[in-house]
């Protein structure tokens, strides 16, 4: 596992090891993404174990979000080999959630809330089914877990931003996956949203599901996830978060970039 | 004759192009709907001016084969040739080179063009075939369509329309959330790529009618239009296609009453009257119904804010203030308030204290999140949720009631 060809095809190098990974939720191997000449994630492993909750952490540009995509197969991978739970991404899709980052569509677009949230039914419907009140009530018991059934009629620019993110958070729960990817999640929301969203996806994995957040605030982490991934372009460190978030792997993946104080606060293991 | 026209009863063959154009219409303005909720409304504009070579190309090839070159079923084969080749130039542009859409949109629509333009000038001058008439797909004309190409636009133009409503599902939403699309699964280039496929077949059904240089138009406006009518987007597809319906409708049978009328631009001018009639008028988001609730909600807080400085015995500084409460006979000319308007400034005062109770209490977030500070607060809460608020407001101390 030690050699491999950053640029080679991954079927090949990873076509060993895929097996034994074979019930984890998400396994990533030598996931390299670029745009451009310089890769945004270079060569990198990721294995999700099954029932955490996982915090994907790193500074701006470390390749957060990319990953996610590139996981998702929403931007094209240079290299690398993704399984969820042991098959390829193509035969799970309905196993996985995701929740992109709440800036990445117009607000404005003529749709309701309740639209948004069937949305999540997109795999189900199909082309011609129609929507029927089964569906509608499963969008409205989603709504209704992340407080937001009252605004069901809503056209969605109307709505805060903590709301639009909760939102996004129903339409997810509607896909009624294992596998939960959240872009950013808590960004730019209020703390009634925060509350909600965290709740919520502790609940989840009170049911015994998957869950995988990229993640900004340092001061959260301990509290949210018991998981850490932490990443600058490479990996650098993962596993329990009592092992991997420490001030060592910190100022490895953050460089000098985190004041000296921030450090005690975050009241740190390991070191 | 107008009034026969748009009833129908200017002959069969009129009739027949008349019903074509509207299945025509319906189809571009949902086709269209997608374009522009997607934001690429001008890759249309590329793909039609892209047609007029394949005119040109199929007109030669059928003259050398010795057929009239006029043939509307071989001309609309080399148009959707040219659209499809400038589509994928298009797309190979934006997708391998560092040129934003726009300048490949620019680049595509100019060259195909202006190819189109010298195969038209060399057909003129070189006299094969008979091209008399090749010129109307420039505008579109309708006068003297024979009856078999009638049929033609108007199955073609129905086939469009159920292939959109087929297909509406994955292009709402690769239109609104191309991430989310992908992550579940949808092939979002296949949807583009049927979505542009949609716009080109359109293109060229309406080649004839409307002409290549406007066609644009009828998918565009109608869209524009139905947004200001709605805000969902099921109902913005099915009042666009009403609307570019209407306009090929109304468009072909006016430019019946007399030949030498282009259809074309009678039909982009009749959807343009529609916006106009969308954008001034439409309740929602329409221009008046906006700059009424403007002047209304203006009144109603100048109201709300000048009882709150009698109940707080502030002066009140602006005079379109007072002169609000004058008229209501809330106060004095001099600021003085009178009975009534004491009274109101007492209740107006107890509604804010209220609100700010219902604002901390997280189970009213819908509703105060609709609080604009001059609902009268019995309009949305009950008379049970009001007792509540009061109760934690005599309990905090705090309030004027």
């Amino acid at each position: 596992m030690s050699l491999r060809m950053p640029f080679g095809r991954g079927e090949e190098v990873a076509a060993a090891p895929l097996a034994e990974l074979s019930d984890k939720p998400l396994a990533v191997r030598g996931l390299t993404v670029s745009y451009g000449q310089k890769p945004a994630v270079f060569s990198l492993d990721m294995t999700i174990e099954d029932g955490s909750m996982t915090a994907i952490i790193g500074p701006n540009g470390a390749g957060k979000s990319t990953t996610l995509k590139a996981v998702l197969g929403i931007v094209p991978r240079l290299s690398g080999v993704v399984t969820v739970y042991g098959r390829p991404l193509a035969k799970s899709r309905r196993r996985i959630a995701y929740v992109p980052q709440r800036a990445s569509v117009d607000w404005d677009f003529p749709t309701r809330v309740i639209d948004v949230v069937l949305m999540g039914l997109a795999r189900e419907l199909g082309l011609l089914r129609r929507v029927n009140a089964g569906h509608r009530q499963r969008a409205f018991d989603c709504l209704d877990r992340v407080g937001m059934r009252d605004f069901a009629d809503r056209q969605i620019g109307q709505l805060s931003g903590g709301q639009q993110q909760r939102v996004f958070l129903a339409r997810a729960l509607a896909q009624g996956a294992d596998l939960y990817l959240l872009d950013e999640p808590f960004a730019g929301v209020d703390a009634a949203t925060e509350r909600a969203i965290i709740d919520v996806l502790k609940t989840l994995k009170a049911e015994g599901r998957t869950v995988v957040a990229v993640h900004h605030d340092l001061s959260t982490v301990r509290d949210y996830f018991d998981h850490v991934m932490m990443i600058n372009v490479h990996k650098v460190a993962e596993g329990p978060v009592a092992e991997a978030f420490t001030e060592e792997h910190l100022q490895s993946a953050y460089g000098g970039r985190l004041a000296a104080n921030l450090m005690d606060q975050l009241q740190l293991g390991g070191h | 004759m107008l009034l026969e026209a748009l009833t129908l009863q200017l002959g069969y063959n009129a009739t027949l192009v008349a019903i074509g154009a509207a299945l025509l219409g319906i189809a571009a303005g949902a086709a269209g709907t997608f374009l522009f909720l997607r934001k690429r409304a001008l890759v249309s504009d590329a793909i039609s001016h892209s047609t007029l070579p394949g005119v040109g190309l199929a007109f030669l090839v059928m003259a050398a084969l010795g057929g009239d070159g006029r043939h509307l079923a071989g001309l609309m084969l080399g148009a959707a040739l040219t659209a499809g080749a400038g589509l994928l130039a298009m797309h190979w542009l934006t997708r391998h080179t560092r040129l934003a859409e726009d300048a490949a949109i620019g680049a595509v629509l100019s060259v195909f063009f202006g190819f189109g333009v010298v195969l038209l000038t060399v057909i003129q001058t070189v006299s094969i075939g008979r091209p008399a008439g090749l010129a109307d797909f420039l505008l579109g004309a309708t006068a003297g369509m024979l009856f078999g190409d009638a049929v033609l636009i108007a199955v073609a133009g129905a086939l469009a329309v159920l292939a959109v409503w087929t297909l509406r599902r994955p292009m709402t939403l690769v239109a609104f959330d191309a991430g989310f699309a992908a992550a579940s699964g949808i092939d979002v280039r296949r949807v583009d790529l049927a979505m542009m496929g949609l716009v080109m077949a359109v293109t060229i059904i309406g080649l004839k009618v409307v002409g290549l240089v406007l066609i644009v138009a009828l998918l565009i406006i109608p869209p524009v239009a139905a947004r200001f009518w709605s805000d969902r987007s099921d109902r913005v597809l099915g009042i666009a296609g009403v609307f570019g319906g209407l306009s090929g409708f109304i468009g072909a049978a006016v430019s019946a009453t007399a030949p030498a009328l282009p259809t074309g631009p009678i039909i982009v001018l009749t959807a343009f009257a529609l916006f106009t009639l969308s954008m001034l008028f439409a309740p929602g988001r329409g221009l008046l119904v906006g700059w009424l609730r403007h002047h209304r909600q203006q009144r109603r807080i100048h109201l709300r804010q000048g009882l709150l400085a009698i109940a707080q015995d502030l002066p009140i500084y602006e005079r379109y203030t007072l002169n609000l409460l004058v008229r209501a006979g809330l106060a004095r000319p001099d600021g003085v308030p009178t009975e009534l308007g004491r009274l109101r400034a007492a209740k107006a005062c107890r509604d804010e204290s209220r609100w700010a109770i219902a604002r901390r209490m997280h189970s009213h977030e819908a509703t105060v999140s609709r609080y604009d500070g001059l609902r009268p607060i019995e309009m949305v809460l009950t008379e049970d949720e009001i007792r509540e608020i009061d109760r934690q407001l005599a309990e905090a101390g705090e309030g004027c009631a």
